[in-house]
């Protein structure tokens, strides 16, 4: 088995029990812009799509690459407009009078 | 500055990015502090993709940068739609994130000048399906949400069997693919193969279990990302892929204890076909009905109101009068407090958005778990387009499809009043006997005109 396979194993295993203990935290309340937030987050994936694409190696690795750019980078945009969006609408009782 | 001293810049950007991720969703803990969130999510995911367009091996700036546009183009609209159609926009976005992650994978595969080894070309095969399969899932749940596919489950005899076995199929190419790698031919079809799987998958899956099959397919996109980071040794893709699908994870775990359910139930068990028929055959019972008046001077007799709104408000469009009355019964004194479950809505917490747009304060907005005490304290429990979530046979009736559902215990309150447009069942197709107990009023008629009905009534004529 490869090294790096065991190093991001390590990470991956890690990084789930991080996102475990901080997601169980996250009120009820905010489930939806939990979902948009963390699919802005996953869409990183971007910076995958931006090598492939800007390696320029063969027509159908660039044109494969230039779809998960749009796709993923709009994602990333939409998700954390709509995330913020949604929280600007969150207020409490006590804000709202003042 | 030479190579190794930009990579090492680099790593750093994508390490700053990764502490600002897991930040991001440590301050989504509190409505207080998740706009924080968002930004120290927008600060991280910038850095890393300003660090990536450094990156030496990116030159073809124009297949970068173009696309980069044209996403942004298509994200803001997508960031902008309106909030009943936010679960739609998420499962278009699990679609746009597997389709991602399953184009890198594919280029991943017929990149490289070095053919790949049996480990890569595994991760690759499970990467690619899991991605294929999650981009025509959510497509198809974004289509059913859209009400563009029929909410109804689609079911066929043998069902299971022959979306088993185009699993198996692509799990068998992938196989084929790890014992020869050079086999080109079989890698295309694997492809197919599991699209294939993926529309098979979520068609059978009715409206009412949206929530979960949602929750579900984040689940997966962020795995297929966790996985993309494997093949292309990627530690903030790891990172982020495992944040998201421990996420996703979480939340079907909620929807499916919500509904009572496992998720091979829920997979595979295509819900509220059976008791349709029988809804039919009941002898006929007496409801007692309000109408306006009365509701809106029983009302304003109690102090303490417990709202419990489902989707049947957002689909009236209801939401705003029903802040009116929030607002009119709160101004005569009375304490009003709304009752949510976890899966009123169609995706996690999706009411709360919708009452929080129209304005509604978060602290008045409350658990299943907390508000079920309550109940016998309450004096009236007022049911506005929600329906299986109250339904008392989920507590007592052995042969009811939802008994042991966790549910709100309405029938508890002094007094129960249900706006309802007609006595038809409910979503899943179930009676509900809550409506013909001696302390419930039936209140028959649009959500959104009966509302504005009472609030009318409170206002005192004026």
């Amino acid at each position: 088995m490869p090294a790096d396979f065991i190093s991001n194993l390590y990470v991956f295993i890690l990084a789930g029990f991080v996102g475990f203990e901080v997601i169980k935290r996250v009120s009820p309340l905010l489930h939806t812009p939990l979902m948009s937030l963390t699919n802005a987050l996953d869409a990183i994936v971007v910076v995958a799509a931006i090598i492939i694409a800007g390696r320029h190696e063969t027509r159908l690795t660039v044109v494969l690459g230039a779809i998960a750019v749009a796709a993923s980078f709009s994602n990333m945009v939409g998700g954390f407009v709509i995330t913020d969006r949604m929280l600007r609408m969150f207020k409490s009782g006590r804000s709202k009078q003042s | 500055m030479n190579a190794a001293d930009l990579q090492q810049y680099l790593d750093f950007a994508y390490i700053a990015a990764v502490v600002l991720f897991v930040l991001s969703l440590r301050f989504l803990s509190s409505p207080a502090t998740a706009r924080w969130g968002v930004l120290a999510g927008e600060v991280g995911a910038a850095l890393a993709v300003i660090a990536t367009l450094f990156n030496p091996e990116v030159t073809a700036y124009r297949w970068v940068l173009i696309p980069l546009i044209i996403g942004a183009g298509v994200g803001v609209p997508l960031g902008m739609v309106h909030m009943t159609a936010v679960p739609q926009r998420t499962a278009l976005s699990h679609a746009f994130g597997a389709l991602s992650a399953a184009m890198i994978g594919i280029a991943e595969y017929y990149v490289g000048t070095e053919p790949v080894t049996r480990f890569q070309m595994g991760e690759i095969a499970l990467e690619v399906i899991i991605g294929s399969l999650t981009f025509t899932g959510s497509l198809i749940a974004a289509g059913k949400l859209q009400e563009i596919l029929p909410q109804r489950p689609i079911v066929y005899r043998g069902q299971n069997i022959v979306s088993l076995s185009v699993l198996g199929a692509a799990l068998a190419l992938a196989v084929a693919l790890v014992v020869n790698p050079a086999n080109t031919i079989l890698f295309p079809i694997m492809v197919v193969v599991a699209l294939i799987f993926g529309i098979l998958l979520v068609t059978p899956i009715g409206g009412a279990d949206m929530p979960t099959v949602i929750s579900l397919l984040n689940s997966y996109a962020g795995f297929s990302a966790a996985l993309l980071g494997f093949v292309l040794n990627s530690k903030v893709l790891v990172v982020a892929g495992a944040l998201d699908g421990s996420s996703g994870f979480i939340l079907s775990v909620i929807m499916c204890k919500a509904m009572n359910r496992s998720f091979t139930n829920v997979m595979f068990g295509a819900f509220g076909q059976v008791q349709t028929a029988a809804a039919g055959a009941k002898e006929e019972r007496v409801v007692r009905s309000a109408n306006p008046e009365e509701a809106a001077s029983i009302l304003s007799a109690a102090n303490k109101v417990v709202i419990v709104p489902g989707y049947g408000m957002a689909v009236a469009q209801a939401q705003h009068k029903v802040r009116e009355l929030y607002d009119a019964l709160t101004k005569k004194g009375v304490d009003v407090r709304f009752a949510i479950h976890p899966v009123a809505g169609r995706m996690p917490g999706h009411m709360n958005v919708l009452l929080a747009e129209a304005d509604i304060p978060y602290d008045r907005l409350i658990e299943m778990e907390e508000i079920n005490g309550d109940f016998p304290q309450t004096d009236v429990a007022l049911i506005i387009g929600a329906n299986d979530v109250t339904n008392p046979a989920a507590r007592t009736d052995q042969s009811s499809p939802i008994f042991g559902m966790p549910i709100l215990d309405v029938d508890k309150a002094h007094t129960v009043m249900v706006i309802k447009r007609g006595m038809s069942p409910g979503f899943a197709g179930i009676d509900n006997p809550l409506y013909y107990l001696n302390q419930t009023l039936m209140l028959f008629g649009d959500a959104k005109q009966f509302v504005g009905a009472i609030v009318r009534e409170l206002g005192g004529g004026h």
